[in-house]
């Protein structure tokens, strides 16, 4: 990966941009099934019954649904408050789907924003996510250290009027590296991850830790290192009194001298980016 | 009388004369004003004035008030039936096609709340707002549902409201209640409003309040105790209602209230620190809730909406809906997080900054929240002339400010020696002369307009915790602390409430620009990163001081500690000063 550049032909990027976007297909078929009533748990097992129909046999997290306030994680204290529960989804609630599966060896870990009917505040925290990937790509591009650039992020989402949200996660990461995974015919998942893409994770832990790195893009210390070069799943997620909103997509890190090609978006052909596209045509 | 452009006529029914006066373009919709006891019409004076602006105000004086002709005999001739009839008859006569907005108070609603819930009014009125008056059917089952099933909170309640009601037992007995009003309490009456209730001198009470007052007594005899005996059971409430709350009434508890839900399907609620004539003392809130409620209804029923739905359902959305908030210091932080609860609870908000950007982006967020309207406004409150300023436009513009919440504050941290004297001026003109120029110009017109208010003053847990670290800071935060107890016992007068509101240690942008004395440039980035890092490991959020500011409102409460740590620190500075001043030798871990 690390001599990897921005070729369409480049046979491991593709494999990723494919499953990427069978995600996100997976998540906007979701997303339009989804009407009052139905609850987090039910749109959990309809992403899981859509990508297995399509082939994915592996997860390096289960699909996660959240509905209402909970897309802002209120209240959220431990872990286990991020597994889908029996919420029902109300007419005007916002709701995120998040999944992460593995097809042909290939990871994806993807993040939808929606909202059931329309809702001006939901539709301003989309349009504000903008500026977000545009700064993490230009200080990635900068080579600034992650810790620098979670600050960056954090600082420009508070000045925005919003929460960081984000921080919720185990580690607070706003990113974390992503591989290929070995296919096993049996692929169990502990706590809703897949053990195989954990090993992955686990051991890419151990190496950063001799080296000075770390997989995980945090505000603590262990990150205080420039981007490593890999595949890095990129979630920014704010939030506004009840309301969150994230995306999260893969960002490929290479270490190229060239800006440009030392870092891009894995695609910009994903349902965020078309919609800012559109506002801006319509602006 | 003192309704000048009224129009007035006579509406004949069932064997006397009401006497009804009419404002406003009769093309638009309708709002009949009921009065109480023992008042007449002139009770909705201002009230009427400002709702005239923009609908067809009709109001009359209820038989046997004001001028009109009471009844022959009294007894029996003050029935709800009677009533009803009397209520119809003018509402045929002065909106004949169109259903009226019906508003009462006191007896007046109490009345209105029996239209509201008979067959026959059905179509005649499209919306009701009741003030300090229950209908006396839901009040015989609340008083029933406590007498079967005591519980101790149930038995509370009841003797709360028992012993509320004694003027109703006075009423009951013959003839002393007419000698009382046409003798010494009829002349009386004025002052004790006035020293009592703070109802303002002026044109009310009208020279007709004895005889108002005599006859009125027949309302209680007529009424109470047969309803209260045996309430009707098919009492619920054909049309929206909205329900204004005076938390001060003497005469009604808010607990009477409860589960109205269960009669009133579409009700909306809102509640004012005041006492019972509010239509008196706080004509202006009283006149835009019914004005909002009745737009918000005609709208509604144009596109056939609940009306229920339109209104904000924050925390507190009773309390602040549609009132006018002002918070400087709102681009972030503390400010902006209670810019943004009080736009959850329905107010329009002025949010002030010295960053104007970020105060435009307050007041943009704050109306994707549910405030009807918000605006940004870039002002230095230390800068007199440009709050003077401020203080005009919000009064053309916008009205007059109902709560103001100074908190715009800068750090300044350092050892005294090393502050200088230009340290010294920077931060006494943000954190106090801001505060002092906020009081005093928007104070100024709270008092004026005499219709209460609250102002919240953001002082600091510094203001009572001595600290080597802060000395600057925290002289200022406690001279803000003290201008906010003085400044409360001025203002008590004049139901205008004073917090001071103590955070503590609250993740905000404050330490990111505090000014360190005696820190080169490169010395003072590091300890700003290094304070930021350790208030975001506290991580207590400004929301949850937002919170308690809405709360200390509410409450009107003095001084209002947040955190852990300055709820702690109140603690000790009141019973172990000598702890706090050990505390305060300590050298911060920077």
């Amino acid at each position: 990966m690390t001599s990897a550049v921005k070729d369409e032909q480049a046979p491991e990027l593709r494999g990723f941009r494919e499953v990427q976007r069978l995600a996100y297909d997976c998540a906007e078929a979701v997303a339009a099934r989804l009407t009052p009533g139905v609850t987090e748990r039910e749109a959990a097992r309809m992403q899981r019954d859509w990508l297995r129909e399509r082939g994915v046999r592996d997860w390096f997290h289960l699909p996660f649904a959240w509905f209402g306030d909970r897309t802002a994680f209120a209240g959220f204290k431990v872990p286990l408050q991020f597994f889908p529960t029996n919420r029902k989804l109300e007419p005007g609630m916002p709701f995120i789907l998040d999944m992460a599966p593995v097809h042909k060896g290939f990871t994806a870990d993807i993040g939808y924003s929606g909202c059931l009917g329309l809702s001006p505040l939901h539709d301003k925290l989309l349009a504000d996510l903008e500026v977000h990937r545009e700064l993490i790509l230009r200080e990635v591009r900068e080579r600034r250290s992650l810790r620098e650039i979670y600050e960056d992020v954090e600082r420009l989402m508070i000045k925005q009027g919003y929460v960081n949200r984000h921080r919720a996660y185990p580690f607070g990461v706003i990113a974390h590296k992503i591989d290929r995974v070995a296919e096993h015919r049996w692929s169990p998942h502990v706590f809703g991850f897949g053990t195989q893409s954990l090993k992955g994770l686990m051991s890419d832990a151990l190496h950063g830790h001799r080296d000075g790195w770390s997989p995980l893009w945090s505000p603590y210390r262990f990150s205080d290192h420039p981007p490593q070069p890999g595949l890095w799943a990129v979630e920014p997620h704010l939030g506004f009194r009840g309301t969150g909103a994230k995306f999260e997509e893969i960002l490929v890190v290479t270490d190229s001298r060239d800006p440009e090609q030392s870092a891009f978006w894995l695609d910009d052909d994903l349902p965020h980016v078309r919609r800012w596209a559109e506002e801006r045509v319509a602006a | 009388m003192s309704l000048p452009g009224a129009r007035e006529r006579r509406v004949r029914t069932g064997g006397i004369e009401l006497c009804v006066a009419e404002l406003g373009d009769e093309g638009r919709p309708t709002i009949v004003l009921v009065h109480g006891y023992p008042d007449s019409k002139e009770v909705w004076t201002d009230v009427a004035r400002q709702l005239a602006d923009h609908w067809h105000v009709v109001l009359y004086d209820v038989r046997g008030h004001g001028r009109s002709t009471a009844p022959a005999p009294l007894r029996g001739g003050f029935t709800l039936e009677k009533l009803t009839d009397d209520f119809l008859a003018v509402a045929n006569a002065v909106s004949p096609d169109r259903p009226v907005h019906l508003v009462g108070h006191d007896w007046g609603s109490v009345q209105s709340w029996e239209f509201v819930t008979v067959k026959r009014t059905e179509g005649r009125i499209a919306s009701f707002t009741s003030m300090s008056g229950p209908s006396l059917d839901h009040f015989g089952h609340w008083i029933k549902q406590r007498m079967t099933r005591p519980t101790p909170r149930r038995v509370g309640q009841l003797l709360g409201q028992g012993a509320k009601s004694w003027y109703v037992y006075m009423l009951h007995t013959p003839v002393l209640p007419e000698l009382a009003w046409r003798g010494p309490l009829g002349k009386q009456w004025p002052r004790i409003l006035q020293r009592l209730e703070k109802v303002p001198a002026g044109d009310y009470p009208t020279p007709s309040l004895p005889d108002d007052a005599a006859h009125g007594a027949w309302l209680y005899r007529d009424n109470v105790r047969a309803r209260l005996r045996r309430p009707r059971t098919d009492a619920y409430a054909h049309v929206p209602v909205q329900l204004i709350t005076p938390t001060g009434d003497i005469f009604l508890s808010e607990k009477l209230y409860d589960q109205l839900e269960l009669w009133a399907p579409q009700l909306v609620r809102r509640s004012l620190p005041g006492k019972h004539w509010v239509p008196r003392t706080r004509p202006d809130r009283i006149a835009s809730w019914i004005s909002e409620f009745v737009a918000a209804n005609e709208a509604a029923r144009e596109d056939g909406r609940p009306v229920q739905d339109t209104a904000p359902t924050g925390a507190y959305a009773d309390r602040f809906g549609g009132q006018l908030v002002l918070v400087t210091g709102a681009a972030g932080g503390i400010g902006r997080a209670t810019a943004f609860a009080f736009a959850e609870a329905g107010a329009r908000v002025v949010a002030v900054d010295r960053d104007a950007e970020g105060a435009a982006r307050t007041a943009e967020m704050a109306r994707l929240i549910g405030s009807p309207a918000a605006w940004g406004e870039a002002v230095d409150v230390s800068d007199e002339q440009a709050m003077e300023k401020l203080a005009e436009k919000v009064a053309t513009e916008y009205g007059i400010v109902d709560v103001l919440v100074n908190n715009a504050g800068i750090g300044l941290s350092g050892s005294f020696l090393e502050t200088t004297s230009e340290d010294w001026k920077n931060v006494l003109d943000v954190n106090l002369w801001g505060v002092i120029h906020g009081c005093r110009i928007f104070g100024k017109q709270m008092a004026e307009r005499g219709q209460g208010g609250h102002i919240v003053n953001t002082a600091s847990a510094a203001a009572y915790q001595p600290s080597r670290a802060l000395p600057a800071y925290s002289t200022s935060k406690a001279a803000v602390l003290m201008l906010s107890e003085c400044l409360r016992a001025e203002l008590a007068d004049r139901s205008i409430g004073v917090s001071a509101i103590c955070p503590g240690i609250v993740n905000t942008n404050i330490t990111a620009t505090t000014h360190f004395a005696g820190a080169g440039a490169a010395e003072e980035k590091r300890l700003q990163k290094r304070t930021s890092r350790l208030y975001g490991l506290r991580n207590y959020p400004p929301e949850r001081v937002a919170d308690a500011i809405l709360k200390a409102v509410v409450r009107n409460q003095a001084v209002v500690p947040v955190t852990p740590e300055a709820r702690g620190a109140r603690f000790l500075s009141r019973f172990s000063p000598g702890a706090l001043r050990g505390i305060a030798r300590l050298k911060p871990p920077l």
